[in-house]
């Protein structure tokens, strides 16, 4: 694995997705942990969404379910923090940091960049599934604003007229991994 | 104890409380908005803002714990302005059309406004895109009138239990409603209208049936009659600037007559017929279960409350059995209307229309159902709320407060006080033991004014034991056995009721459930505001009633009698069956 973070299918486009039932196996499991434990919702989402690559309907519903919340309830936190998504995401999830430290330093900027160069909106993803583009709200290093993540890796002081060569390592390093792995 | 001044008044205050309690205490009047009575203070609305001495910034009353010696000033002219500024911001986003929205009369935003001093609008912000939501039969919502104080959601989430509004996103994003911002008929909402009863503005209302009834009125081909549910006649005063819990029932008879209806009538009238069905259902059910030691599904529950239907069909099914097959008294009534009462006129069921005037959201839901049709067509056509009755009273131009009292019309207008107390919390329950006891035993249920306290008034669970003694004969296997009832009201009360059961067993035998707290003097088709000082003197109001009738059991009603005699025969006879009975189905969440 290179850039991307574990919360990414694999890279090599092969068929090594878990199953269906491999998943709903995994979900049951982590709702039967946390359904008794006080706040245990938030935990279980974010494992729910490490499982699935995002929140779909009926992973909410069995969670709901799970907790004795109802739907409503449950999509109301998922819809509150940026982290959760509906949709499935793209191979890379690109999250723009707009707190206040990066706002001021010209995050807007960077995140116009990145939806020039990607052409999408934010929470959008690429056609070919490739990038997801999403806003932050302060990743913890302010000190190195603005700073955006790409799953797992911090990229800091990122200036709008780097972002399209920022995109396209991302993608050669993609390619060149996917490469070695099937070599 | 803490001393505290606020304004001119020094003070001693309990530990704990907030700015806002103890300015209440001293009667001085902080405005509030989202704040609600009995709940925790979320602070969402800023509309308390108050001036505390050495404070960095102004604080919210509501959430703000009092200390030793703290100095408060809750008219400082920056505490007034901030106030003034933060309603101002509401209504920069507030979607108002004031002149043509439902709750232009007594909307708590436009009241704060004018409170406040609000002369014009400094800021125009950007406003929520308008989505109607017009997918249920009983509440409309209209998100653009929304000001996020998140009362519905506590309504619905905490005193009902239901949990089906709620905050999605958010920011200025935010929008209150159903998962996945769908329309309500896309989640489990029991269509309660408490939501409808609290929002402060208009963006959640029933839908009207306003137009449908003058329509009906007007058509001089068509028999227009209306029943009114028991809680209307301690609650709709309310409307014409008298004290909640006066009883107008005079006076709500003679501006029915004057809106033309053909035939003024009672739900009174079939909740005494309830009574004798219902009564007889549980007798029935303990018989099996004693005798004849048959499986038989108990405790019974009381089934006149559509939202707690719609409840139980949604989140515990498997009580389905358990509630009594009795239709609620406004179904009967539509039903023995539009048959026994249509052939006394010599008039086909679509003749026949059947208005109703209930407390109730939920009503306009159930007479909806698609089971009840039993006369052949529709048996309630269409369902007013308190509050809608009282808007066609005033666009009728009839001056309420100078009417005459009248009486309703014979025959379906004639009842007992047992059925007036239907609209309290425990009245049920009261008025079944009333009957239930007097049949088992041939003598008067033996408590005091026939009240029975134990299920009376506003603790949310209630339970009671009565043991029946000196039985009739064929009553006999009742000798000694102790009844044992409970009462719930408000829907989280209820789930907390059912879990004990499903814990527990069959700890009781008979249960009356009501979906709104207080039982339908508090329902969501109720005058607003509706709090606990409210609901207690519209309940007292009821008990009144009650006390002021020479007949005050459902089975001394000549008329109900007369009913069985002339048409259905006996309680659960075939006929009572086919009419006055339905099914429930469990219901996909």
């Amino acid at each position: 694995m290179t850039t991307q973070s574990a919360t990414a299918p694999c890279a090599c486009a092969c068929a090594c997705e878990p199953s269906e039932q491999e998943q709903l196996k995994k979900l049951d499991e982590v709702i039967g942990e946390y359904r008794d434990k006080p706040g245990g919702l938030i935990p279980a989402l974010q494992l729910a969404q490490t499982i699935y690559g995002y929140l779909p309907e009926p992973v909410i519903r069995r969670i709901a379910d799970g907790f004795g919340k109802t739907v409503s309830e449950v999509t109301g936190v998922v819809t509150f923090y940026s982290f959760f998504t509906l949709h499935p995401r793209g191979k890379f999830l690109v999250r723009v940091c707009l707190g206040t430290a990066c706002y001021v330093r010209g995050g807007k900027e960077v995140l116009d960049a990145f939806k020039k160069k990607l052409e999408i909106e934010v929470g959008e993803t690429t056609p070919d599934r490739q990038f997801s583009l999403e806003v932050g709200r302060c990743f913890g290093a302010c000190g190195m604003a603005p700073v955006v993540m790409v799953n797992d890796t911090v990229y800091q002081r990122v200036k709008p007229a780097r972002v399209g060569e920022m995109v396209n390592q991302i993608l050669a390093g993609a390619l060149a991994a996917g490469e070695k792995e099937h070599a | 104890m803490f001393n505290v001044t606020i304004n001119t008044q020094k003070i001693q205050v309990p530990e704990g409380a907030t700015i806002l309690q103890a300015a209440r205490q001293v009667g001085i009047t902080v405005p509030t908005l989202c704040n609600m009575e009995k709940r925790e203070a979320i602070g969402a609305c800023r509309v308390c803002l108050v001036d505390v001495e050495g404070a960095r910034t102004l604080v919210a009353a509501c959430s703000t714990p009092v200390t030793e010696g703290m100095v408060v000033r809750t008219n400082s002219s920056a505490a007034r302005a901030a106030r003034r500024h933060v309603v101002e911001m509401l209504l920069s986003e507030h979607d108002g059309n004031c002149q043509t929205c439902d709750r232009s009369g007594d909307c708590e935003l436009r009241a704060l406004a004018d409170e406040m001093g609000v002369s014009g609008l400094p800021y125009e912000g950007v406003k929520a895109k308008r989505k109607l939501d017009e997918s249920t039969p009983a509440l409309v919502r209209d998100n653009a009138k929304c000001i996020k104080c998140r009362r519905c959601v506590t309504v619905c989430g905490e005193v009902q239990g239901v949990g089906a509004l709620v905050p999605q996103g958010r920011g200025f994003q935010t929008v209150i409603g159903p998962a996945f911002t769908r329309d309500m008929d896309g989640v489990a909402c029991v269509q309660c209208g408490q939501c409808a009863a609290i929002c402060p503005v208009g963006a959640i209302v029933e839908r009207s049936h306003i137009p449908e009834v003058w329509k009906a009125l007007d058509n001089a081909k068509l028999h227009v009659i209306v029943q009114t549910a028991p809680a209307i006649r301690a609650a709709l005063g309310e409307c014409f600037g008298y004290e909640p819990g006066t009883r107008v029932t005079g006076k709500m008879a003679a501006a029915l007559r004057r809106l033309g209806f053909d035939g003024v009538f009672d739900t009174n009238f079939t909740a005494d017929l309830t009574i004798m069905e219902e009564g007889t259902e549980l007798l029935t059910r303990l018989k099996k279960a004693l005798v004849g030691k048959e499986p038989v599904a108990l405790p019974m529950f009381t089934s006149c409350s559509p939202g707690w239907i719609n409840f139980a069909e949604f989140y515990f099914p498997q009580f389905l059995p358990n509630i009594s097959t009795c239709k609620s008294p406004q179904q009967m009534f539509g039903a023995v209307a539009k048959t026994y009462y249509a052939q006394k006129l010599g008039l086909k069921p679509e003749e026949l229309v059947v208005v109703s005037v209930m407390p109730c959201t939920a009503k306009k839901f159930e007479a909806q159902r698609p089971e009840m049709t039993a006369s052949g067509v529709r048996d309630v056509d269409y369902v007013l709320t308190t509050r809608e009755l009282a808007k066609m009273i005033k666009e009728a131009g009839i001056d309420f407060r100078n009417l005459p009292e009248e009486a309703m019309d014979a025959p379906l207008g004639l009842s007992s006080g047992a059925a007036d107390i239907f609209a309290n919390t425990g009245g049920v329950m009261e008025a079944a033991l009333r009957t239930a006891y007097e049949i088992v035993t041939g003598r008067e249920l033996p408590v005091d004014n026939l009240h029975v306290q134990a299920v009376s008034g506003l603790e949310g669970i209630k339970e009671a034991a009565l043991t029946i003694t000196g039985t009739r004969k064929e009553w006999s296997f009742l000798e000694g056995v102790e009844l044992k009832v409970a009462v719930s009201h408000g829907l989280a009360n209820t789930r907390r009721l059912l879990q004990h059961i499903q814990a527990n067993g069959a700890v009781y035998h008979f249960v009356e459930v009501m979906t709104c707290p207080g039982g339908c003097i508090g329902g969501g088709g109720q005058p607003r505001f509706t709090d606990d000082s409210v609901r207690l003197r519209r309940i007292a109001g009821i008990y009144c009633e009650d006390e002021g009738k020479a007949m005050r059991k459902s089975h001394e009603n000549p008329d109900v009698a007369a009913l069985y005699k002339e048409y259905l025969g006996t309680p659960l006879g075939e006929k009572s069956h086919h009419l006055l009975h339905t099914h429930y189905h469990r219901k996909e969440r």
